[in-house]
């Protein structure tokens, strides 16, 4: 068979990507994925979407993603509820350094139309009445930041590019990209041929491997992140509560559940995705410790996901060397809250219209010379 | 008895209905269709619906029970407070 494009990776980005494409016109577009949807970081996300960031271009793609995010249910015609609230993130400082760091971050945020502000430890409560002060210098709060539901915003999009004419194959593997004299020939699956000049790589935890199928090096490595979920409860928390010192992110979805998530410092870099007693025993002390009221709660549920980390954790979205190749990873975490600007941009980018964005500071060039980029350190 | 009045799941509340409703969108394998609907997801983590949702599948897809992939089991194996798992990671530490 023949495609205009290959799309590798069905998650929330490939098929972002793919809707925008075809929105703005593209026909035969092709996307596989050897899970099933949402199998890889999309479903195994912590469902929160954020636009308090250090680094200028995070807090842009995040804010653009949010302003999609409120429009969604509509302009994709999707006929499931995709669960977003904007009940705002909580981000708590507890230390000197973090506390003066965001007093940075809220002015810049606030420079671009982010409506964050600075928060006293009292003021912090009366947000989160739940919320232990003792550690707590100062905070941060976003209420337009929130929550939505990974399955059912990948779904969404899922369903909005299939009524234009996008080929989805859910289970089926990439096995190898051909290339000849420099130039996209064919994309061979465990079960077809496909020839096409043009992919896209937006294979998350895997996006290194799917590189290096067409010999494209990108400076990304993949680590597990565990997550824990709680039975569901009357509704006690508004806001994502999230602190970088502490090392938690924990909301109330919802649902009912709390979703909650911590970072090992000591994780390896491959494609772990277990669920370990460390985890349990440092995210339960963690959570109960800054939240004490969920020491009642029942964990029902633990389970791990990748982050494709790039080296400033901020998103690859990007054109490569290799003519028609193209990739957006390295996501660092955040691919899910990020995915409307994603696909809206690479697929400017791809069909070469204009974007408002400066392609530089999101090109996978901009590594050549790490001083011009900004380390993202609003990250859990 | 009608096919909404058929609780599958009875932790998420998920009745027959809602399943042929899912699968009629061409969502057949388990683990999307916990995704979409919840069944499993509850505090009993599959263990009362998860035979159903397999039948339901097979008899839909017109496959026998045995080829029908359920989810993956993933660690709590029930609910514990998360009082109890601080007092033991204290007790031990």
């Amino acid at each position: 068979m023949k495609a205009n494009i290959v799309i590798i990776g069905g998650g929330i980005s490939g098929v972002s990507i793919a809707y925008n494409l075809a929105k703005k016109g593209m026909k035969d577009i092709v996307v596989f994925d050897d899970n099933y949807m949402t199998g890889g970081a999309t479903g195994r996300c912590g469902a929160g979407v954020r636009q308090q960031w250090k680094s200028k271009m995070n807090c842009i793609l995040a804010k653009k993603s949010i302003d999609f995010f409120e429009k969604a249910q509509e302009e994709l015609g999707y006929h499931r509820d995709i669960e977003f609230k904007q009940e705002g993130y909580l981000v708590v400082a507890t230390t000197k350094e973090e506390d003066e760091q965001f007093t940075k971050n809220v002015k810049m945020q606030n420079s671009i139309g982010i409506p964050s502000r600075k928060l006293t430890p009292k003021e912090a409560q009366e947000i989160v009445p739940h919320l232990n002060l003792d550690e707590v210098v100062s905070a941060t709060f976003c209420n337009t930041d929130g929550h939505l539901n990974p399955f059912l915003m990948t779904d969404a999009y899922f369903t909005a590019a299939k009524k234009l004419g996008v080929t989805f194959y859910y289970q089926e593997k990439v096995l190898d990209i051909v290339v000849k004299d420099n130039r996209i020939k064919e994309v061979i699956t465990n079960k077809r041929r496909v020839q096409t000049d043009k992919i896209v790589n937006a294979a998350g935890g895997y996006a290194y491997e799917v590189g290096q199928l067409a010999g494209v090096d990108i400076p990304v490595y993949s680590e597990n992140h565990q997550i824990l979920v709680t039975e569901p409860v009357e509704k006690i928390q508004g806001p994502m509560v999230i602190s970088f010192s502490k090392n938690i992110y924990c909301q109330q979805v919802p649902h009912g559940a709390f979703l909650m998530g911590r970072s090992d410092p000591n994780a390896e870099h491959n494609h772990d995705i277990s669920s370990t007693h460390d985890f349990l025993d440092e995210m339960v002390k963690t959570a109960v410790g800054l939240l004490p009221p969920l020491a009642e709660l029942r964990v029902v549920r633990a389970w791990g996901g990748s982050y494709n980390v790039s080296p400033d954790r901020q998103p690859i979205i990007s054109d490569s060397a290799l003519p028609g190749y193209f990739m957006a990873c390295g996501f660092s975490g955040h691919g899910f809250m990020f995915a409307p600007i994603t696909g809206d941009f690479l697929s400017s980018i791809i069909l070469d219209l204009p974007t408002d964005i400066d392609r530089q500071y999101l090109s996978i060039d901009r590594f050549d010379n790490m001083d011009e980029t900004d380390y993202e350190t609003s990250v859990v | 008895m009608k096919s909404k009045d058929v609780i599958i799941c009875r932790c998420e509340d998920v009745s027959l209905e809602d399943l042929h409703n899912i699968m009629d969108e061409g969502y057949t394998d388990f683990e999307t269709i916990k995704r979409i609907l919840r069944v499993g997801m509850g505090s009993c983590q599959a263990t009362t619906c998860g035979l159903l949702v397999q039948r339901e599948i097979a008899k839909y897809v017109g496959v026998p029970m045995t080829k029908v992939k359920t989810h993956k089991v993933r660690p709590l194996i029930t609910g514990v407070k998360m009082k109890s798992i601080l007092k033991r990671y204290e007790d031990e530490s």
